[in-house]
């Protein structure tokens, strides 16, 4: 069960943190990791493996497009490469890479880390913010997508993307963020996870939102509405049964991500709404438009990335369900 | 493989693949005959005498390894593998046809014995470089070839994995560059002149090799120096003419994407009796 289930959150390490020091672990119990880094090392954390292992680590300069197919090559000589920047860069100056070299070509043992998603990097602005990753990543068949939602979950994850054989997209994000597991909790690849108990409506989430849609269920609590939460932390392949149910039993959902609403998990759990049984659906993501400079806090304020945003859209969702 | 062969069995060996690949872009209506026909001395002198592979385990986990970049050019890759063993060389002739091993470009999900599906041109150098640093954690002894177009390298990312290949001091791997000095649209030196193409690579760290592409003998020479050459990557400049071998596509911008028609088709076969 999770740590808070009465919504006390402590904050906790960022998940770029939680990644960097897994792969460590990762690279102790396992010769065959190896990392690949475009000169981002000390931002995805990668730069405490490079220290350990110096000898399997590959700094590739500032050079995405060749750092993902070199990792495709390592993986095709049997080595489980995983190759870390920040997800705008290597989602999207690698994405031909990835289509090509890891998605086509069956079972390419590739992991993919971007790390800094979404708008909550803050001051460095849009350029650096990567808002549709989880949409190029999902586009790539055969790909596995997670973006854990605290340091506990990223630190099982990483091990599963290890133990999983296939291209994997493991997505981090740059700041501080509450922990939401105690260390007991079993992960699965393609498993959501029921947080809090609820009839009324569903806060689906990944990532960061997982927190806030926590607190969104307090919020709403104390209007007298019992609202289920729900960590979706694999977004590909997704955990059909667990919306289905949510469907079902509450009748209404509200998926909220830091993330372009087009092409990311809400898209993905509406078409599998509409598959298995139809219900009330709201989207808290970013609107069709880019972000900008300010403190990660400032920006999920201004674009409604919020608690008090998904008790809204869940009160609109309610409204509707009647 | 590995063994010198008698020069004339490696000229008869060419001539065959040559025919096999105007054949199989005929019946396919469509594909590449002069970059194909352009490789074929390079890619026979690999398989049959430099690289250590065996078509019956081509898992093998310390066979060599071929990247064909220039993936448009895998008649000639497919040709020669079928003829060394690995892929039926009657089924040649479904190149391009629903549900052939022989992919438009090289598919791995269709031909498992590829080392890399390609076919997006400037990656295959990156993927080499991948393949070269696995066997060199292994310890073992296993060498990567990739070869390129002379049009490919205008991509950037070739000069990425060129910049990482000698600063990461990249021995285990040879590059060949398929120098036939034509790409889709005509002549490379009108579209994007690669010149001085030598001092790039050098000035890039490289061990550079410059050959005539057709010449067995200077093929021969030229790989086992890229094999004793140690602490940087080799690359051969091998100058070949596009369409070699059949008269009217030598040299012959329309012959880089048009597949003959059966009349050329059977001028060609006669000229490589």
């Amino acid at each position: 069960m999770p740590a808070n289930t009465k919504f006390e959150l402590k904050m906790g390490a960022a998940t770029r943190e939680a990644f960097g020091k897994a792969l460590v672990e990762l690279g102790r119990k396992n010769k065959d990791v190896v990392v690949c880094d475009a000169d981002l090392s000390k931002s995805t954390m990668v730069h405490w493996f490079a220290k350990e292992f110096p000898e399997r680590f590959f700094s590739c300069g500032i050079a995405e497009a060749d750092m993902v197919a070199i990792g495709a090559g390592l993986a095709s000589g049997g080595k489980i490469p995983f190759v870390a920047s920040f997800s705008v860069f290597v989602m999207n100056k690698g994405f031909e890479q990835l289509r090509v070299t890891a998605a086509y070509p069956p079972d390419v043992n590739l992991k993919v880390v971007g790390t800094h998603s979404g708008i909550s990097i803050g001051e460095d602005g849009p350029s650096q913010m990567s808002i549709e990753d989880l949409a190029l990543a999902t586009a790539l068949p055969g790909f596995t997508v997670i973006s854990p939602c605290d340091e506990v979950s990223m630190a099982a994850f990483v091990h599963l993307a290890a133990e999983h054989y296939g291209p994997v997209f493991l997505r981090a994000g740059r700041p501080k963020v509450p922990v939401v597991y105690n260390g007991d909790q079993k992960f699965t690849i393609g498993k959501a996870i029921g947080l809090v108990e609820g009839k009324d409506v569903t806060l689906l989430a990944h990532g960061l939102m997982v927190a806030e849609s926590i607190r969104a269920a307090e919020i709403l609590e104390g209007e007298g509405v019992s609202a289920r939460v729900v960590d979706m932390p694999t977004i590909k392949p997704l955990d059909t049964e667990a919306i289905r149910k949510a469907a079902v039993e509450t009748g209404a959902i509200v998926v909220s991500e830091e993330h372009l609403v087009d092409g990311g998990l809400g898209v993905k759990v509406a078409q599998a709404v509409g598959q298995t049984h139809p219900c009330v659906m709201e989207f808290v993501g970013i609107e069709n438009t880019y972000a900008e400079s300010a403190t990660p806090h400032e920006l999920l304020e201004k674009y409604g990335l919020t608690a008090a945003s998904i008790a809204e859209a869940a009160r609109r969702a309610l409204k509707r369900k009647g | 493989m590995q063994q010198v062969k008698d020069l004339g069995e490696i000229q008869n060996f060419c001539k065959k693949i040559r025919r096999h690949i105007v054949e199989m872009i005929t019946e396919a209506k469509s594909g590449h005959p002069g970059g194909s026909l352009s490789a074929v001395e390079t890619l026979a002198v690999l398989y049959l005498e430099v690289m250590r592979h065996d078509p019956k385990n081509p898992q093998w986990p310390d066979r060599d390894r071929f990247v064909l970049g220039k993936g448009h050019a895998c008649p000639v890759l497919y040709s020669v593998m079928a003829e060394c063993g690995y892929c039926p060389v009657d089924q040649l002739i479904t190149l391009r046809k629903l549900g052939s091993m022989y992919q438009g470009h090289p598919d791995r999900r269709f031909l498992p014995a590829l080392e890399a599906s390609t076919g997006s041109l400037g990656q295959g150098l990156s993927i080499g470089l991948g393949m070269a640093l696995a066997a060199r954690l292994n310890g073992g002894p296993s060498r990567t070839y990739v070869m390129l177009g002379d049009g490919e390298i205008q991509e950037g990312q070739i000069w990425e994995a060129a910049m990482f290949a000698a600063f990461h001091k990249v021995d285990n791997l040879a590059a060949i560059v398929d120098y036939n000095k034509i790409q889709l649209d005509g002549f490379v030196k009108d579209i994007m002149d690669l010149e001085p193409l030598a001092a790039k690579w050098q000035s890039f760290g490289w061990h550079v090799i410059t050959l005539d592409g057709h010449d067995i003998a200077a093929l021969r020479e030229a790989f086992a120096e890229a094999e004793g050459a140690k602490g940087k990557p080799t690359v051969l400049i091998a100058n070949t003419i596009k369409g070699k071998g059949v008269s009217f596509m030598e040299n012959n911008p329309k012959f880089h994407g048009t597949a003959p028609s059966r009349e050329e088709m059977a001028l060609a076969l006669k000229e490589l009796a």
